[in-house]
């Protein structure tokens, strides 16, 4: 790059309010725009897959035909086109890296620019990070350190070439393509993402980390990450997203699928901050995900989410608690501003007995968006002595926005304890009042009343995820009130 | 110090102070006395900066600026402090964090350095130890689930902190029990110096056993209608606002 296009890339960033709309200059690999067998066979062709990859693809190509688009979120949006859409676009990489010097250095420019200065993480933090730009996995850190345990973190193409039977037997197994539509697209046309393998007994030293950015323009990001944990492991995984601040809705349709086997521990923390589109409501990220994860016996499955950017945010991290005495918790901040919609919340399926979920959401609207928090605890017949508490709290700012909540309970044994609790409050003027006599300034007062306000989630998040995500809501919050 | 001029105020169309004079000076304690509804928490409020209420003439002068110029956190700034009568309550911002805040606000714009956060955890403990006040107390969410004794303590406990030059104490012996009563007043007596100021709002003598004012002003119908020493409070407290009406 120029050092003109840098110091207008600089100008862009420090004049406009998302701070992450920067596009890298990278020689990319694009394919044409569209979706048919041709275009997954040259996705499978292109990351040169293993036969029973593509025969998997096709299938769920065969689903998705057969499949109308979900209607039954409160959003409202103009279908999306799936012709329309660049599914494979990767930047050139002549090898795969070793080490980050490697690296293409517009690369790491970009990381830096990201704010996830891998090298200081690496130091002070112990993050093994793997990033996903567009649509292949470019850089995965320590992870010969990670090897020496038989952990296994690597890039999802990686993984299909060089473990194909945990891919196999588990891919799919929690999330399969019939799940929904969105499900059964990203399952066509995946093109990559995150692996993640914990031997039985071992406790993951580092935090794992993922960072996914779009880049390209008219792409689709379609990742997909898979996390096995096995009996008696533990693991703390991160993800953080961004993307340039572009017109033309982007789509984003990626599947998470967590396996925790016997006692094993699982915590997902996710950061989402993908373009939310301009003050009018132009432009911006359609976030559709699944994530799901199964716990067996006495195995917990702990899901946290900061959600603030994304025009569209579709997505219900789950827990199917299959084993007895398994855990389930979900964890969530969503907040939406301008012409953002957030439907968001957790699905936690009781089937073991003694099983255990925990729902904290935390919705924060302002501007003429919408937050709406659905869930759904289902208490099947097997899950004796059951246990559930959900707490849904919305935090509305100006009185143009709106703040949903539909908790659907479904309970079939009579020995279980259901408790769902919500509010919904307003930031008051006379909040604002007593902060701004004790000398704090508007902005400030909003960003230490939101953080109180998500104090209970927050103080989930690993340690230096969560300085991001307070230092995400002050600045996604700015000039808020009004 | 504080000089109030002719002041004349309203809220959505009702007139409530009525042409309000009063001068304190520097180090002096004043205490303003009078029946509910006669304009006692207006006049804090205004003096704080709320700007709920609409100022239809008159001025405020504090230390030859003119206050009705700054915003509410701009006089924080240049230290007016008021004591809420009924303090707000911010779940999750623990009263650490909250002062913390606070205060380093108050240093920026002062153009002073915020304090190490050694400095500042041994300032606190010195004022919880002012007020007879636990250090768990710190790590509490700010005001929410407080008696109303610790919410009128926890503002004393702010007023030490942030080191004001005026305060104003809005009916701080409201909710308060005897012996509350007399720890905040205490509290209060060894924050007084000849460089700050208190206008204490109240409407019984018994917070003024233990605070002893240099001057009682009246305030019936949004005008101060009586000026004196401490022995006017004695006066009201025996023979009621009705007779200086």
């Amino acid at each position: 790059m120029e050092k003109k296009d840098e110091k207008k890339i600089i100008k862009e960033f420090t004049e406009k309010s998302y701070k992450y709309g920067f596009v890298s200059n990278f020689d990319s690999d694009t394919i044409p725009k569209g979706l048919s067998e041709q275009t997954i066979k040259l996705i499978s062709k292109k990351k040169k897959e293993p036969k029973w990859m593509l025969q998997k693809r096709l299938e769920a190509f065969g689903i998705l035909k057969e499949m109308p688009p979900p209607q039954w979120a409160k959003l409202k949006f103009k279908e999306i086109d799936l012709q329309k859409i660049i599914y494979y676009s990767a930047p050139k990489q002549k090898v795969s890296l070793k080490s980050l010097d490697e690296a293409d250095p517009e690369l790491i420019k970009t990381f830096n620019k990201l704010g996830i200065s891998i090298e200081e993480q690496k130091r002070l933090a112990g993050v093994a990070v793997d990033i996903v730009i567009d649509s292949v996995s470019v850089s995965t850190s320590f992870k010969d350190k990670l090897a020496e345990l038989g952990i296994i973190f690597c890039s999802m193409s990686e993984a299909v070439k060089n473990h194909g039977d945990l891919v196999k037997k588990y891919i799919g197994s929690v999330v399969p393509p019939k799940d929904n539509y969105f499900a059964a697209l990203n399952s066509a046309v995946f093109s990559d993402g995150s692996f993640c393998y914990i031997p039985k007994g071992v406790k993951c030293p580092m935090e794992l980390s993922t960072y996914f950015r779009i880049n390209e323009a008219g792409t689709g990001q379609f990742e997909r990450t898979l996390i096995i944990a096995e009996e008696n492991s533990t693991v703390s995984y991160l993800e953080g997203c961004t993307a340039p601040q572009r017109d033309e809705n982007q789509l984003h349709a990626a599947i998470v699928e967590i396996v925790a086997l016997d006692s094993s521990d699982v915590k997902y923390s996710t950061v989402q901050n993908w373009y939310p589109g301009n003050k009018d409501g132009k432009g911006g990220v359609y976030n559709f995900v699944t994530k799901r994860g199964i716990a067996y016996r006495n195995a917990k499955i702990s899901w946290t989410q900061v959600e603030t950017g994304s025009s569209i945010t579709w997505k219900y991290p789950s827990c199917i608690l299959k084993g007895d005495g398994s855990i389930g918790e979900f964890f969530s901040i969503a907040v939406t501003k301008n012409y953002q919609q957030a439907d968001t919340g957790t699905k936690m399926i009781h089937m073991g007995k003694n099983t255990k979920s925990t729902i904290i959401s935390k919705g924060i609207s302002a501007g003429f968006s919408n937050n709406s928090y659905r869930g759904l605890v289902k208490i099947n017949r097997s899950a004796k002595k059951a246990r559930n508490f959900s707490q849904c709290d919305s935090l509305l700012m100006g009185d143009k926005c709106g703040a949903h909540t539909f908790p659907y309970i479904d309970v079939k044994n009579n020995c279980s304890i259901v408790e769902h609790e919500a509010t919904t409050s307003k930031i008051g003027e006379d909040q604002l009042f007593y902060c701004n006599q004790r000398g704090i300034p508007e902005q400030e007062a909003i960003a230490l009343i939101v953080n109180g306000y998500c104090k209970d989630v927050l103080q989930k998040l690993p340690m230096e995820f969560a300085v991001e995500a307070r230092k995400l809501l002050e600045i996604t919050l700015e000039d808020s009130v009004g | 110090m504080l000089k109030i001029e002719n002041l004349h105020c309203e809220i959505e169309g009702n007139s409530i102070l009525k042409g309000i004079n009063l001068s304190i000076g520097s180090g002096e304690t004043h205490a303003i006395m009078g029946p509910n509804g006669s304009g006692k928490s207006t006049l804090s409020s205004v003096i704080a900066g709320d700007e709920s209420y609409e100022i239809t003439s008159g001025s405020i002068q504090f230390l030859g600026k003119d206050l009705l110029d700054f915003s509410a956190e701009e006089r924080a700034h240049l230290g007016v402090f008021l004591s809420f009568q009924y303090p707000i309550e911010i779940p999750g911002v623990s009263v650490s964090n909250f002062l913390k805040t606070a205060l380093n606000e108050c240093r920026k714009a002062n153009d002073l350095p915020p304090l190490s956060a050694r400095d500042m955890l041994a300032l606190m403990k010195s004022n919880l130890e002012l007020l007879q006040m636990n250090s768990d107390f710190l790590s509490r969410s700010m005001n929410a689930g407080f008696s109303g004794g610790e919410k009128k303590r926890n503002e004393i406990f702010q007023l030490a902190m942030l080191e004001p030059k005026i305060c104003v104490l809005d009916e701080t012996d409201s909710g308060l029990d005897i012996d509350a009563l007399k720890v905040v007043a205490n509290g209060v007596n060894k924050l007084r110096n000849n460089s700050r100021s208190f206008l204490i709002i109240t409407h019984y003598q018994r917070l003024l056993d233990h605070i002893s004012p240099d001057h009682v002003h009246v305030l019936v119908g949004g005008k101060i209608i009586k000026s004196g020493g401490p022995e006017l409070a004695l006066e009201l407290e025996k023979n009621g606002y009705d007779k200086l009406c």
